[in-house]
């Protein structure tokens, strides 16, 4: 049990972060409020997909000549992630660089990767070693490129939603919820504006 | 027709339909935005319409000879580049977007020069072409995030040109922020679904995603994933007890925006979750078809109940409407939750014939804004005896809503009974029923005023009749005209959508 969720255990931040994300939307009757929470909502959603692009042991995707060994495993990690890791090295067009170094991270990340999980990934391993014996292993720039397009459109409905906010302020003269029902209920029972 | 449109079209364009009909209302918009005037804008928007339309076509029979189109953008091939792809279950929904894009632009004319400030048209026109662009992505994209962009782009669009009503209405605004939040909030569900799938398969291509869910069954991960992408189009598609920003959303923007989402969003949006429902997660798998059966028809049917109870006791006229579209939405999803390709058919074909006859529908309202700027029910009271033509344009849509014998809704409820029988669902029919009559009270509120309430007078004189303007009155009349046409031909448009429930669940 306390296995699984130490695998995991990026996802509970990101799963609280959503939720409050959320609960500002539905809590608050402040408009701006209620945006700010959108953001964090829509950011959350980012840190999802860049965890589940992790690959254990590997590199940040960037092309270098000649790159360090930075131990970043053992953060987190799910089974899911991993699986998507393996089946879309295909798409990493890893160059084949420095045959010694990578075939000593191969082996290193399948001493990490075996020593944390035992049983179940092992297979995961043995793919991942066959990769890395002739290619650099990279997390999966994949996630990266789509939540980069998710910020730009998070950007934007901000800025759409920040404009509505001022023009309603314009218009009403407040920018709570309440006074804006109370506004448009009096319209609506007091004849046309 | 579709032959001769393949026949004038050079290779070198029809190679390409796939992708420019995205790309050309998308490259018009910021053409449009630097036009001097509304007028040359709507010039702009009206070519673009129509060289869409013409695209469609090329599309059309294109996938009529070979059953598949498929088209890599920018030369990577799928599953690592993103594919646009075009079989026989998208072939509905493109065409009445192709359609009904040109008909409400065509309608636009008038009513966006008298609703939307003058130096704020030509902007207009270019945020329409994005939604319009975004919406035919939608329907044509072959990608999972690639859905997600185009929703985004359909509605961040849409958000702004719902916004413009302001100018008559101030609820407009607080209409289209309600929309975006929720909006948004539907859109970020359905990205964290397709984020779970491509944990769990590795791809985003749909048709790659569908075949190793095929092999590898389900987990609890694809599980999420559905439930995810469920309600974040759900959201996007008016799903009844997720509709809550439509009514006022149709209600507040400008006629123009509310004949054309009302036609074409909410339906490009359930598109996406057939495709989705059925495309990529299948109804072999037995959470799919459970879910199907104990939620997207139970709740279809609830939502066609109290969606037209709520209609009947509107007081403004497009409010009114705007609900029942949320109770045809619910008739949508009794199609879909039959799991049957009967059933999906007929809920295709409830989808087409909705775009038609709402589309009419909001027409004729607009023509009657137009003219007299009348909104409410009350005060379409004598508007037979003063604008004719376009009532009885309102008179022949709004039986079709009904489902009256000689109109598609007839032919799309038929089909969907039989479905539904042949599932043995007593109790839905009688919800067809049932919600039938109730349309028939609400429509009966809207004619009843138009036609037998005494036209109103001014200071004791006559009101002279008021003709709308030809721009409005023929679009309005080609779609009223296909509400009887489709009844009385109704093999093209049913085979179309039993062809395209075949492709995507097999058989026939």
């Amino acid at each position: 049990m306390f296995e699984i969720l130490a695998d995991r255990a990026i996802y509970i931040p990101i799963i609280v972060l959503m939720m409050i994300g959320l609960y500002i939307v539905v809590a608050t009757g402040n408009l701006v409020k209620r945006l700010v929470g959108l953001s964090i909502f829509q950011t959350t959603v980012g840190l999802l997909y860049i965890a589940m692009g992790k690959v254990f042991g590997g590199q940040p995707p960037i092309l270098v000549s000649s790159y360090g060994h930075g131990d970043s495993h053992g953060d987190d990690h799910s089974a899911e992630a991993y699986t998507n890791g393996a089946h879309t090295d295909a798409g990493h067009a890893a160059p084949t660089q420095d045959a010694h170094e990578t075939a000593e991270h191969a082996a290193d990340y399948a001493a990490d990767a075996g020593a944390d999980h035992a049983g179940d990934a092992a297979g995961h391993v043995a793919d991942a070693a066959h990769y890395a014996a002739d290619t650099v292993l990279y997390s999966n720039p994949l996630p990266h490129v789509l939540i980069l397009t998710a910020i730009v459109v998070g950007v934007a409905t901000l800025a759409v939603g920040l404009s509505l906010v001022v023009r309603i302020r314009e218009a009403y003269g407040t920018i709570e919820d309440t006074a804006l029902t109370e506004a448009d209920y009096a319209a609506e029972s007091g004849g046309r504006e | 027709m579709i032959d001769l449109i393949g026949a004038l079209t050079p290779a070198g364009i029809a190679q390409h339909a796939v992708a420019l009909l995205v790309v050309v209302p998308l490259i018009m918009a910021p053409i449009a935005a630097l036009m001097p005037n509304g007028r040359a804008a709507w010039g702009v928007t009206l070519a673009a319409a129509i060289v869409t339309l013409w695209m469609v076509g090329v599309v059309f029979g294109q996938v009529h000879a070979a059953d598949l189109v498929s088209y890599a953008m920018g030369g990577w091939d799928a599953p690592l580049g993103i594919e646009y792809r075009v079989d026989r279950l998208t072939l509905p929904v493109l065409g009445l977007v192709g359609v009904l894009g040109l008909l409400c632009v065509v309608y636009g004319l008038p009513s966006v020069a008298q609703e939307v400030a003058r130096d704020k048209q030509a902007l207009f026109y270019s945020a329409f072409l994005v939604c319009f662009s975004g919406l035919l992505g939608v329907v044509v994209t072959g990608d999972a995030f690639n859905v997600f962009v185009f929703v985004e782009i359909s509605s961040l669009s849409t958000y702004a040109i719902i916004a413009m009503g302001a100018a008559q209405d101030r609820r407009a605004l607080t209409a289209a922020y309600n929309y975006l939040i929720l909006g948004t909030i539907g859109a970020t569900f359905f990205v964290i679904g397709v984020g779970f799938l491509y944990m769990a398969t590795g791809t985003l291509n749909m048709a790659d995603m569908a075949n190793i869910l095929r092999e590898n069954g389900h987990d609890r991960v694809t599980q999420a994933a559905f439930a995810f992408i469920v309600v974040g189009l759900g959201l996007k598609s008016a799903m009844f007890p997720l509709h809550v920003w439509l009514p006022n959303s149709y209600a507040f923007a400008p006629n123009f925006v509310t004949a054309f989402l009302a036609s074409t969003a909410t339906k490009v949006a359930f598109y996406a979750l057939i495709r989705f429902v059925f495309g990529v997660f299948h109804p072999d798998a037995g959470f799919v078809m459970v879910s199907l059966t104990w939620v997207i028809a139970v709740v279809g049917v609830i939502g066609m109940l109290v969606a037209s109870f709520q209609a009947i006791f509107q007081v403004d006229a497009r409010r009114l409407l705007a609900y029942s579209s949320v109770a045809q939405v619910g008739y949508m999803m009794l199609g879909m939750g039959v799991g049957t390709s009967a059933g999906l058919s007929a809920g295709l074909l409830h989808l087409v014939n909705h775009g038609m006859m709402k589309g009419a529908l909001f027409m004729a309202l607009g023509a009657f804004a137009l003219r007299f700027g009348l909104r409410r029910i009350s005060d379409l009271n004598g508007m037979g005896k003063l604008m004719p033509a376009s009532s009885v344009a309102l008179t022949i849509s709004g039986l079709s809503l009904v489902g009256v014998p000689l109109t598609v809704g007839f032919t799309s409820k038929w089909y969907l009974v039989s479905a539904v029988l042949d599932r043995g669902w007593w109790w839905a029919v009688a919800a067809i029923m049932l919600s039938s009559l109730l349309a028939l009270v609400y429509v009966a509120r809207l004619l009843s005023a138009v036609w037998l309430q005494p036209a109103p007078t001014h200071h004791g004189e006559a009101v002279a009749p008021r003709r709308a303007p030809w721009a409005m009155l023929v679009p309005m009349y080609l779609l009223a005209i296909a509400n009887i046409w489709f009844f009385l031909q109704s093999s093209p448009l049913v085979s179309l959508t039993q062809r395209a429930a075949a492709a995507v669940l097999g058989g026939g």
